[in-house]
């Protein structure tokens, strides 16, 4: 038999499928595809209607953030990793949530400064 | 030592229950996320510090070309399913589609590259440098540090299409591995984009 045959079970993440049920994955990768197609006219034409700033940039990152979890869950394959992946990444996304805080304790203290000097 | 064999490259590790190679892919990317969440932390600090963003007035959309970056992030959102039906492709035991689909990723991540080479020369005509202001400075170095992720993208992809692809006749297994390692840093590329998109050009 060939080694590369299509008759031999495909392994994804551990799982043993057959090729038929390994094609299933392919798609899901074709609708992620026209989602994440689709998403991005929406966040441009969102864009467009020049909503008040606070509002637009909360209907971007949002838009923006299912894309990634489509991208990381299903391109990925996030949804079905193990457990280790999925521990060194809420690590990492707790240590990112850090950095990304940073910028407003700056600027609370820029405020007392800037409320001192009024003084 | 030229016969030193990296241990468990194939099999999955007993401790993590993954290959080596994968588990350094996903630790090499968490890395990656601390790098671009400072460039990310860093726009946030310098635009709310800002009395009016981008400095010389105007909204970023009416001065970046949104039509172009749109066309690039249809590229890239399209290159990341054509990088993804590459490894299934191997997956299927089936190396000419491989080769089909990862030649195309390859040729998008080229138009993706040309299409910025355009962007930015504009920009330079106009005299808007890095060092025009803070908008710009940030606009070059958030964008031109993920093409430059592109770069390297393209080099390790040319070389699973190319050379690496040698591989297949005798480890088959390890060669689809490296093409869903290779799979997953091209889709963290797609993902910084998807975020870069609407922050730089749209807000």
């Amino acid at each position: 038999m060939d080694a590369h045959s299509e008759t031999s079970d495909v392994s994804v993440d551990g799982h043993h499928e057959s090729p038929e049920e390994f094609k299933k994955h392919l798609r899901s990768y074709y609708v992620v595809f026209v989602a994440l197609l689709c998403l991005t006219a929406v966040t441009v034409g969102v864009a467009e209607l020049k909503l008040a700033r606070p509002i637009a940039i909360t209907v971007a990152l949002t838009i923006a953030t299912i894309k990634a979890g489509l991208v990381a869950a299903v391109f990925m394959h996030l949804i079905s990793e193990k457990k280790v992946i999925i521990a060194v990444l809420a690590l990492t996304a707790l240590f990112f949530a850090l950095v990304m805080a940073l910028p407003s304790l700056t600027l609370y203290e820029h405020r007392h400064v800037i409320a001192g000097m009024g003084n | 030592m030229s016969d030193t064999v990296i241990p468990y490259m194939v099999k999955p590790h007993p401790v993590t229950g993954i290959p080596n190679g994968k588990f350094g892919i996903w630790l090499f990317l968490a890395s990656e996320v601390m790098l671009f969440g400072a460039l990310f932390s860093s726009y946030v600090l310098i635009r709310s510090g800002a009395p009016h963003w981008p400095p010389e007035g105007g909204l970023s959309s009416e001065i970046l070309d949104v039509p172009k970056a749109t066309f690039n992030t249809a590229v890239l959102i399209t290159s990341s399913i054509t990088m993804v039906l590459a490894w299934a492709s191997c997956k299927l035991g089936n190396l000419g589609k491989f080769k089909l689909w990862m030649g195309i990723t390859i040729a998008l991540s080229f138009v993706f590259l040309i299409v910025k080479y355009f962007e930015y020369a504009h920009k330079f005509e106009l005299g808007h440098t890095p060092a025009h202001d803070n908008f710009y400075a940030i606009y070059f170095t958030m964008i031109g540090l993920h093409g430059v992720h592109i770069i390297g993208g393209i080099i390790v992809n040319t070389y699973l299409l190319t050379w690496g692809s040698k591989l297949w006749k005798t480890d088959s297994v390890h060669f689809t591995n490296r093409v869903e390692n290779a799979g997953l840093y091209w889709h963290f590329v797609d993902l910084v984009w998807i975020f870069l998109f609407p922050s730089l050009y749209l807000l």
